[in-house]
């Protein structure tokens, strides 16, 4: 066992883990944080996305003792109480998201395409953007139009907010 | 139509859960003492069980259990069951093989299940499952579907030839005459691609049991719970029926995969018992690679016979239907009843006959998946539609124009009793809107880029909404396929509704609150929909076949109409007025011609104070229940239009536009119609360019991961422009036909049809992968060189 240490969604955790645990199995057994999910094992499906550092990672792909004083964001950790996160709220408004499964991971990675491309994002780039995230509902046609708004709002949120996350 | 009601497109009310991470799949529930199985299975696609040595896993670390095949015999639990039994041509009854959810004897395909370990964490049992020794006998295996008939090797001893059934429908006789008749014939070689559902969420079970009340309750990833409990009460013999309850909470995507009965959830439940406590499994992905059960699987040649006028006479299908190693819940009416009914499409074909063996082979099982031999009988037809369009040199949309049938009902020669329909409305709405009348100008604009510019159409039909219970009878299916509902209405006025539909994505909550709210004239904030829970909702028989709406809403349609009825009384008695003057409109029950009136809320509480009926005929309360089965399948029907540029140097293939119209009857809610109809083309995009699911000459998966099966990514496929034509369905009260297959049915022969028109030639198989197409982009170019 190996201690590991890390904020997640703002609050310090500390646990005794196997070294072998994986972020993901941190998260969903350790912290019941249930909202990141597993699709795969090959890191292709990306159901597990998380920011670790304000960086998209697949926490399936790296160990928790890797993110050990670390800080990481999980889909629980967007919404401020009753208010949805923009991202949230754009896959809401476009329908977005059908099963709902993988679009915790969706979620993640879109706000990681935001901050990495701007807010001025066009199709293209969205659909090539998201080719670490697969979805078996949607057709991706409404995700692409959600990432879009949301990029957009995003960008209107106030720097207070943004400082925050 | 209000903010909330019958088509208006309401954002979802389980959005909130999803989008927040609240969502509660199965994985991710946990109980109290829970431990973890792990099933070790076969690496061998056939061969006989000598001897299972678990004693050095039984030692291991953490290990509680190791169970085999014959610890379910001891236990006397029977096998997986097949529900729809098939009859061949000769009458004689399909030849099921047992299905042990534990190998007994042989195993009989790769990931075949030979042992489960039970230990107290996931990786204590895989540990454990390594030292599990083994002793196989390996036999050839059997994997092709032409072959499997010819092959030198029995998949079970019941079937020889590999055959399950020898089964057909239509009049041959008829067939050959017109045949016989015919100014021109087009003949085609098909085959229709295997391919793995691949719901993002896998599989999981957890079986738990109470020796206090002798109870059982599985937690699993189902399409249908009450139908899971029923196959595992009444013919596994895993529980009693009123003692078992199962449990599918947010299950995320099914796309048929989630119907079926499968071994794993079979033993979690039993080893709950033998191990007295909670045991939990959740696939890994090449767990449901290897197991899931995969769909399609077809080798088809197909003929169309046509006059001198471009008129279709006739078809003809003989069709070899792959069904894997064992014959999984449904499997047998798949490629049968599901299938060769569908092969008129929406044309008037005077005769049609069509033959089709299902053979067993050393593969996962094959069953439902998105459309369910509808997509299988489309992609023959409009293959051949547009071989023969072609042939005759006639421009594609107006031969089909010309083939459509325009008075209903019509009755076509395999079996379905088309009610409504108009198929022209929809091709020159999507004619419209894919500018077909541009396409040759955009053809040249790409020729002049080096590109080849191709369109293809798709006039699909599917049966959905499948029910109706007396017909499902007497093509073999082993249960009815009504639909329940209850609809409590509380003291408050809120409003739950219970249903035997499940929604693993669909949106029922949403939907279903819809027509309540639009009924009752009560906020949709006020209903809630339960699903999912056998100790809930007394029964129902699931989702799947596009069936919630036309099946599943109409009983509780029905149920409502009951509610009303009742709160007339209730509000007759209330007013001091007869029943019959009672009006109930916008929410409100009043007395015809007076302001005298009661808002839905206090009729509700007046059932239960009572006050005002006490010790009358009335009873107090105010709760009703309906079971709906419907008079006829429901018939939706488009025309998809795909258009593709292909770039003749690397074989990509780009889809430039896409045009779907489609006739779904009356829509509840236009946003959830369209969601529903963006997936599946996607899926139909996916099998057509990039899905296949492949096995070795020895059975061996080769595509048992996403690094290997090609998964549809958001790049790979446009936007679509979705559009609609309306006419009501006549056979259930709420006019709908169904929605959910209506792009994995119309796609396939879509993409493939527009890939053969930019290529100028008819020799493209799926998946078209970029490969494919530039060998036959060469092809075009160089005859001679490509050889």
């Amino acid at each position: 066992m190996t201690t590991v240490s890390m904020t997640v969604n703002g609050q310090s955790v500390t646990a005794d883990v196997d070294p072998r645990t994986l972020l993901v199995q941190f998260l969903r057994e350790h912290l019941r944080l249930t909202g990141t999910h597993v699709g795969c094992d090959t890191s292709q499906c990306g159901a597990c996305v998380v920011h670790l550092n304000d960086q998209a990672v697949k926490s399936c792909t790296v160990l928790a003792m890797q993110a050990d004083g670390g800080s990481v964001i999980t889909i629980e950790g967007l919404a401020q109480g009753s208010e949805l996160h923009p991202m949230q709220a754009a896959f809401r408004e476009h329908h977005g998201l059908q099963c709902g499964f993988c679009t915790p991971g969706m979620i993640m990675s879109a706000i990681d395409i935001v901050n990495r491309k701007g807010a001025a994002l066009d199709e293209k780039t969205i659909r090539a953007e998201l080719d670490g995230n697969l979805c078996r509902c949607t057709g991706y046609h409404n995700i692409v139009k959600a990432i879009a708004a949301g990029a957009r709002a995003m960008s209107q949120v106030p720097a207070a907010r943004q400082a925050a996350e | 139509m209000t903010a909330t009601g019958i088509g208006a497109p309401v954002r979802r009310k389980e959005d909130q859960r999803f989008v927040t991470g609240q969502g509660r799949y199965v994985d991710d529930f946990n109980r109290p003492g829970q431990a973890y199985a792990y099933f070790l299975r076969s690496p061998h696609a056939h061969a006989a069980i000598r001897s299972i040595d678990t004693g050095a896993a039984r030692a291991m670390p953490g290990v509680l259990a190791v169970f085999t095949g014959e610890d379910l015999a001891a236990d006397k639990i029977g096998g997986l069951i097949c529900g729809w039994m098939i009859h061949s041509k000769d009458g004689s009854p399909m030849k099921a093989g047992p299905h042990p959810a534990l190998a007994q004897g042989k195993v009989r395909y790769v990931g075949d299940h030979v042992a489960v370990v039970i230990a107290e964490t996931l990786a204590q049992a895989k540990d454990a499952a390594e030292a599990i020794i083994v002793d196989y006998d390996v036999l050839p295996a059997v994997v092709d579907t032409a072959q499997a008939q010819k092959a030198p090797v029995q998949v079970h001893d019941v079937a020889p030839d590999n055959t399950v059934f020898s089964w057909h429908l239509g009049d041959k006789g008829a067939a050959e005459a017109a045949f016989a008749r015919a100014r021109h014939v087009t003949s085609i070689d098909l085959v229709n691609n295997r391919l793995v559902p691949n719901a993002i969420e896998p599989r999981a079970a957890i079986g738990e049991y109470d020796p206090g009340t002798d109870g059982y309750t599985l937690y699993t990833t189902s399409q249908n719970p009450h139908v899971a409990r029923l196959v595992l009460s009444a013919f596994i013999g895993i529980a009693p029926e009123h003692r078992l309850r199962v449990i599918a909470p947010d299950v995320g995507g099914g796309f048929g995969s989630k119907i079926f009965i499968y071994a794993e959830e079979t033993v979690c439940v039993w080893a709950a018992k033998k191990v007295r406590r909670p045991v939990k499994w959740t696939a890994d992905r090449t767990e449901a690679f290897l197991a899931d059960a995969h769909g399609r699987d077809h080798v088809t040649h197909a003929e169309m016979a046509t006059d001198e006028n471009g008129r279709i006479l006739g078809l003809r299908v003989r069709t070899t239907a792959n069904l894997g190693a064992y014959l999984s819940t449904f499997a047998s009416s798949v490629p049968t009843y599901l299938y060769a009914p569908l092969l008129s499409g929406q044309y008037d074909i005077p005769a049609i006959y069509c033959e089709v063996d299902g053979v067993y082979t050393n593969t996962a099982p094959v069953d439902a998946y998105r459309g369910a031999g509808r997509p299988e009988a489309t992609f023959v037809l409009e293959r051949l539609v547009e071989k023969t369009a072609r042939e005759l040199g006639q421009d594609p949309a107006e031969f089909r124009r010309r083939n459509y049938i325009r008075t209903f009902p019509h009755q076509t020669p395999v079996i379905m009793t088309y009610d409504t329909g108009d198929y022209e409305a929809s091709l020159d709405k999507a004619l419209e809107l894919a500018d077909y009348k541009g396409f040759p100008e955009r053809r040249r604009e790409s020729a002049r880029r080096g590109k080849l510019r191709g369109i293809g159409f798709s006039s699909y039909i599917e049966a959905c909404g499948i029910a109706p219970s007396q017909a499902v009878g007497s093509l073999g299916a082993g249960v009815g396929l009504w639909e329940s509902a209850e609809v409590r209405v509380n003291p408050t006025g809120s409003v739950e509704v219970l249903t035997g539909s499940h929604s693993h994505g669909q949106g029922h909550e949403t939907t279903f609150a819809q027509l309540v709210s639009d009924r009752l004239g009560i906020p949709i904030e006020q209903v809630s929909i339960v699903h999912g829970d056998t100790d809930k909702v007394q029964f129902g028989m699931g989702t799947y076949g596009s069936r919630s709406g036309a099946v599943g809403m109409s009983a509780i349609a029905k149920a409502l109409d009951k509610v009303i009825a009742k709160g007339k009384k209730v509000a007759a008695h209330v007013l001091e007025a007869s029943e019959n003057d009672i009006e109930f409109k916008d929410g409100k029950f009043a007395v015809a011609g007076t302001d005298r009136a009661l808002g839905f809320g206090e009729v509700a509480l007046q059932a239960y104070v009572a006050h005002k009926f006490s010790g009358q005929d009335l009873e107090p309360g105010l709760k009703e229940g309906a079971f709906y089965d419907p008079t006829n399948f429901t018939f939706p029907a488009g025309v998809h239009i795909c258009e593709v540029e292909i770039d003749p140097d690397t074989g990509v293939t780009t889809i430039e536009r896409w045009t779907a119209v489609d006739d779904f009857g009356v829509i509840i809610n236009p946003m959830i119609v369209e969601g529903q109809v963006h997936g599946g083309i996607a899926q139909g995009v996916g099998q057509a360019l990039l899905e296949g699911a492949v096995y070795d000459r020895d059975g061996q998966l080769v595509t048992a991961s996403y690094n290997d099966y090609c998964m549809p990514r958001a790049i790979d496929l446009p936007s679509f422009q979705v559009g609609m034509t309306v006419t009501p369905c006549p056979s259930n009260p709420l006019g709908i036909k169904g929605c959910g297959e209506a792009g994995a049915i119309a796609a396939p022969p879509a993409v493939i049809n527009a890939i053969t028109d930019a290529l100028g030639h008819e020799d493209i198989s799926m998946p078209a992968t970029s490969q494919a197409v530039w060998r036959a982009a060469q092809k075009a170019r160089m005859p001679m060189a490509a050889e």
